[in-house]
């Protein structure tokens, strides 16, 4: 929106006085995030539904998105930035970092602010309170339990924890090391930072799932004052095609007629700084064609075909077979069978998609936020004709990804006007743009029999699975690959046969969101598992103990397993489950019905890395003559924390404190390939990069030192001291540069062993598996089917606890994703494109979480750590729908679990 | 005039309203949201800073509460029986950022079906006051609401406040809203009910109901049916069928249709059930 000629405008910002020439009509976030007065204010939706962009106007909580400048005249305000006192983080801001109530980070300024207020008011808050006054800002990562508790705990004065010893990092519930930007307000995400004078591109956007279009006089347009460029796919210099899986790669950046989903971006427009990015009467006019919205008509004969080589728009099928799964569920004692449907899932990440692009000599230089660096690099090169030396991807601070990030978004687009231009860009989504052009969690409909004999063991499953992959291919293959490995649970199934398809629609791109379709599949076969229990007479638990994974056993891919949790994960629940079963009991024959409580529980295993492919991440670590210890961290945090725990993995392999490390990147210029964070495979895959790394360079100080393996080394004025019994002092800058620039240093890469997978699906497609149960409790109201959460136990084997807190945090923020799940979200293109009709759970929806870490190393894994990001997830749904079941006997097959649909299930279960 | 106009007094902003016609902006809290702009379009009219439109007052017949006073202050206000069903409301508004800026007058000039507000204030026996540069006029509540996103505002008209009967700020209230999730949610369904208790009878009793239908209703019949009963048989009263029929919802996103009857005719008993004890506030 122009200033020209605007008023003056003036008020205190953070104590200070300021003034603006700023149009009062415009928005306050919008003034302090363009005038570089607040960037810690962020911006989530531009419609007070996320709370991210929340200040405080004259000790008020407000959002600034829905503030108009001239409002504040002559008022104080208070930003994030204003919350430490003389460069001292408050005690609020420690609070954060001391419970791990920051992940991503980009809520944290908006839920820093209004607690701020709260603490005016009421400086130590109950529980009760810290939601109340937190309920208007959403945060996607944590599940908000740390925040509850570091808001609760905020009038304490922080005290650091010792700094752990060498080597004793590894276990160590440290903060985050990338933590204190982030209570700042300093974090830097994708919309935080541009080159001066850079245009400002704003896509135009298919308005139909479905339809052919053609543009008019773009020329003319073009010519509109403020409007610098108009691009169309005919300025995409190389292959306009790209895709995260490269033989399936079929999106184009820019769509040629017809668009195939509703937000399929056409064009592009660069408007000049300060100008009104105006697209009204953007020269374009559609004609909609009938779209394909159900994956099952998708298929039929006489179906329109999406990409006209897949034919019948099944672009893939996964599939398992191992032993003769009709025969022996004929032959079961019992037998269960279930069809279950699941939406698509927005991954609904507070920060929409943004970042900047420049031109740095000869490269392009892509400043966004994303989980794959390498992979935008190299697709962006494609795209764009370049090679890929030519495009390095600079990652700007992640504001929460959960798989979306993986998949280009603005990148392509960027660079595109970049080279078009020549001057630097910047893009930002809008949250509908966000919603309808980010990929999403698939849809899935399944179908499954599962059976077993009389004493409970069971003996065989059927699984039939359509996942709607929407327009393109995204991660549609791996989804139909994942699933069939993990469709069992983990459980023995001796005879199992599973087949996964993608089939496209002209529903939005489904693609990677935590766990790759693993997580639809468990519901289908976790619910199953309630009722063959039932008709098998046994308790819940003790039916998924009886036939849960031992060393040793076979899965349905034929891998034979080692180092498994789930039964240890299974066994600590025995205790809260008694108790549970007992407690709801004893209400329910209380309560006189006014509430059903019930108990559910369900499990899950979760392949880490990709599925029997390739995924190697390298690490690089130094010495420079001066003594800095340097970690080249190529892997995205993206709030899950691989910054603080791959740093931690380093130093106990290298044997320094964590605190004498400064890490670089990622930067696909500095850090080598550390590969996409997804697949939980950071802290496996790059931790044993890590280790390796750390345990190379420590070889190669002990040699120069002539020392033992026990040796202690300790850095002190630029030269570095190795203690064993003897103490010897290697000076740093007298070692001659090695090749990478360093005194010493090492590189190490580290690739899991997979086996291919066979025809049948049968191979050793992951080298190292997760586990992990959870227990739900909850009541529901029989009158108005509205479930209310009790409590959850969550026990997770991770190997080995690398950083318990964040740990902790994984699994929280997990079921939080699960909750919402099971219970309110559900994407509706064009009907749920903002965050109040896209519902995701508030800080008042997730009850209280008691994590149980297993600790089962597994011998793969660096210091015996497994993955967890994603199996986190995985139980939570069906736990939930297993206590409404158990609850009430409402069984439901649809969801989420709305009020009116358990209340029909409750109706029909003749409750 | 200016493209952004702030007055101070209602003069002023009355004559800038005649002139001009500008978009008359109070808390803000709708109209951002329905742009995706930087900032707002067109004359823009801040009534923030006009003296009395902002605040609660007594008055000779009841309370006054100015159109721009924001939910914050109307949750804090420690009113009569009668208030305590709008004070509920008034904490149901988005998350606290909402309510330091949202104005009951712009919950009920916006007219959203699912307004959390209009259902306490059909229950008290609202009306709402709307002056121009020529006159000002009072209109029940009820008769200012014509239909979703529909009201009785004229041109050059500005709503100035609610005013609230005394009456019925001294019946015991309560209010219930139904989402799918605990914070910032929209409506599935909400109930206001008032009742006034004489000798241990119910002798007047209103019963509002919102987000089931095009606009949020008092429910006659239903209200009729509680009169003579004793305050613990006042929820067996509510039939269902009596309360479905006199609503219109929708199948959406949120809920059925079907649902929605239901779950107003539960959400009406359970209010009922859980009205305070007359005299607390």
């Amino acid at each position: 929106m122009k200033d020209a000629a605007a008023p003056s405008l003036a008020f205190t910002l953070n104590g200070q006085p300021v003034s603006f020439d700023a149009d009062p009509r415009r928005r306050l976030s919008d003034l302090l995030r363009e005038s570089g007065a607040s960037r810690g204010t962020k911006v989530g939706c531009d419609a007070g539904d996320c709370g991210a962009c929340t200040v405080l106007v004259d000790g008020a909580p407000v959002c600034a998105c829905l503030t108009a400048c001239g409002q504040v005249e002559g008022a104080e305000v208070l930003t994030v930035e204003g919350l430490a006192e003389a460069g001292r983080l408050s005690r609020l801001q420690s609070a954060f970092l001391r419970h791990g109530a920051a992940q991503c980070g980009i809520c944290t300024p908006g839920m820093l602010v209004a607690a701020s207020a709260l603490l005016a008011d009421v400086p130590r808050p109950s529980e009760a309170q810290a939601q109340a006054a937190l309920g208007g800002v959403l945060c996607r990562c944590t599940g908000y339990r740390k925040i509850i508790a570091a808001v609760c705990d905020a009038w304490r004065e922080d005290v650091a924890d010792p700094a752990p010893e060498p080597g004793a990092a590894v276990g160590a519930r440290l903060r985050r090391l990338d933590g204190p930007d982030k209570v700042t307000g300093a974090e830097r995400f994708g919309a935080d930072d541009w080159p001066e004078s850079a245009l400002l591109l704003k896509a135009v956007r298919s308005p139909h799932p479905h339809a052919r279009f053609r543009f008019g006089d773009l020329a003319e347009f073009a010519s509109r004052p403020g409007v610098a460029v108009v691009l169309t796919a005919a300025d995409v210099p190389g292959r306009n095609r790209f895709g995260v899986i490269p033989p399936f790669a079929d999106q184009p950046a820019l769509a040629e007629s017809p668009a195939r989903f509703r937000g399929e971006a056409v064009a592009l427009v660069g408007f000049e700084p300060g100008a009104d990015p105006d697209l009204t009467g953007f020269p374009i006019s559609w004609e909609a064609l009938p779209d394909l919205s159900d994956p099952v008509a998708a298929q039929a004969e006489d179906a329109p075909l999406l990409h006209h080589d897949r034919p019948g728009n099944r672009m893939i099928r996964g599939y398992t077979r191992r032993g003769d799964a009709r025969a022996a569920l004929a032959d079961s004692a019992f037998s269960v069978e279930g069809c279950f449907e699941t939406p698509f899932i927005e991954h609904a990440y507070i920060e929409p998609e943004a970042g900047s692009a420049w031109l740095d000599g000869d490269t392009l230089v892509i400043r966004a936020c994303t989980q794959a660096p390498v992979m935008d690099r190299d697709d962006c090169a494609l795209v764009l004709g370049l090679p890929p030396e030519r495009v390095r991807i600079l990652p700007t601070g992640v504001g929460g990804g959960f798989g979306s990030k993986l998949d280009l978004s603005v990148q392509p687009l960027l660079g595109l006007a970049v080279l078009k231009t020549g001057r630097p860009v910047r893009m930002v989504y809008s949250r509908r743009e966000s919603l309808q052009a980010s990929t999403k969690r698939h849809p899935s409909r399944i179908t499954a029999r599962i059976g077993c004999d009389a004493e409970g063991h069971v003996t065989a499953m059927q699984f039939h699975g359509i996942f709607d992959t929407g327009a393109y291919a995204s991660w549609g293959p791996t989804v139909a690959n994942r699933v069939p490995v993990h469709a069992s649970g983990p459980y023995r199934t001796p005879n199992i046969e599973v087949e996964a398809w993608a089939v496209h629609t002209n529903g939005p791109v489904a693609g990677a969101f935590r766990g790759f379709g693993v997580p639809q599949a468990a519901i289908a076969q976790e619910l199953l598992y309630d009722r063959l229990a039932d008709a098998a007479g046994l308790d819940r638990l003790e039916f998924r103990l009886r036939n849960a994974f031992r060393d040793g056993d076979t899965t349905g891919s034929g891998q034979v397993l080692a180092a498994t949790g789930i039964h240890d994960c299974l066994s600590a629940l025995r205790e809260p489950w008694t108790k549970a079963l007992a407690d709801a009991a004893r209400a329910n024959a209380a309560d006189g019905g006014a509430a059903l409580r019930g108990v559910g529980v369900a499990s899950c295993w979760y392949g880490c890395g990709n599925t029997a492919l390739p995924n190697p991440s390298t690490i690089r670590v130094g010495l420079t003559a001066a003594g800095e210890l340097v970690l080249h961290q190529g892997a995205t945090d993206i709030g899950q924390g691989a910054n603080t725990v791959i740093t931690q993995i380093c130093a106990d392999a290298l044997g320094l404190p964590v605190s004498d490390f400064r890490r670089i990147g990622p930067d696909t210029a500095r850090t080598p390939d550390a590969g996409k964070t997804s697949a939980s495979r950071q802290t496996y895959v790059t931790g044993r990069a890590a280790a390796a790394a750390g345990a190379a360079l420590r070889r190669e100080v002990l040699r120069l030192a002539n020392a033992g393996d026990g040796a202690r080394l300790r850095l002190e004025d630029g030269a570095l001291i190795v203690e064993d019994g003897a103490v010897r002092r290697i000076e740093l800058a007298a070692l001659p540069e090695d090749a990478r620039g360093y005194a010493l240093s090492a590189e190490e890469s580290y690739d899991p062993p997979t086996q291919p997978l066979d025809a049948d699906g049968q191979g050793v497609p992951y080298a190292v598996y997760g586990y992990g149960a959870q227990m739900v409790e909850l009541e529901v109201d029989p009158a108005l089917g509205k479930v209310r959460l009790l409590n959850i136990v969550a026990a997770h084997d991770l190997g080995r606890a690398i950083n318990p807190l964040l740990a902790e945090g994984q699994i929280e923020g997990g079921i939080a994703q699960g909750i919402g799940l099971a219970m309110m979200e559900e994407y509706r293109p064009g009907r749920t494109e903002n965050l109040h009709d896209y519902l995701i759970p508030t800080i008042g929806d997730v009850p209280p979480v008691r994590s149980i870490l297993i600790e089962k190393p597994d011998p793969e894994g660096p210091f015996g750590a497994r993955g967890l990001g994603e199996h986190v997830l995985i139980p939570t749904a069906p736990a939930i729908l297993n206590a409404i079941r158990h609850a009430s006997g409402a069984e439901l097959t649809r969801l989420p679990a709305l009020p009116h649909r358990v209340l029909a299930a409750l109706r029909r279960a003749g409750k | 005039m200016l493209d952004f106009s702030r007055p101070t007094a209602l003069p002023e902003a009355l004559a800038l309203l005649a002139e001009h016609r500008p978009l008359i902006l109070a808390g803000g809290t709708d109209l951002f949201p329905a742009t995706e702009r930087a900032g707002l379009s067109g004359r823009v009219l801040s009534i923030d800073r006009i003296a009395g439109l902002c605040g609660i007052t007594e008055t000779d017949a009841g309370l006054r509460i100015g159109a721009a006073t924001p939910w914050a202050e109307i949750a804090r206000h420690p009113g009569p029986p009668g208030w305590a069903a709008l004070a509920e409301a008034a904490v149901e508004v988005g998350g606290r950022q909402i309510q330091s800026r949202g104005t009951i007058g712009g919950n009920l000039c916006n007219a959203s079906p699912a307004a959390d507000g209009v259902p306490p204030l059909l229950a008290l026996e609202a009306e709402v006051e709307l002056a121009s540069a020529q006159a000002t006029r009072r209109l029940p509540l009820a008769e200012f609401l014509t239909g979703p996103r529909r009201t009785a505002l004229q041109p050059g008209e500005l709503m100035t406040a609610i005013h609230l009967p005394a009456d019925a700020l001294r019946d015991r209230s309560r209010f219930l809203k139904l989402g799918a999730r605990s914070h910032l949610v929209i409506s599935i369904a909400m109930v206001a009910v008032r009742v006034r208790v004489g000798a241990g009878r119910i002798a007047e009793a209103a019963l509002a109901v919102g987000a089931c239908g095009p606009v949020a209703a008092r429910l006659p019949e239903v209200e009729a049916a509680l009169i003579g009963a004793s305050p613990a048989e006042a929820p067996d009263r509510i039939d269902p069928a009596t309360v479905a029929a006199a609503l219109a919802p929708l199948d959406d996103i949120r809920a059925t249709a079907a649902y929605r009857g239901d779950a107003a005719a539960v959400l009406l008993r359970r209010a009922l059930a859980d009205l305070p004890d007359e005299g607390t506030t």
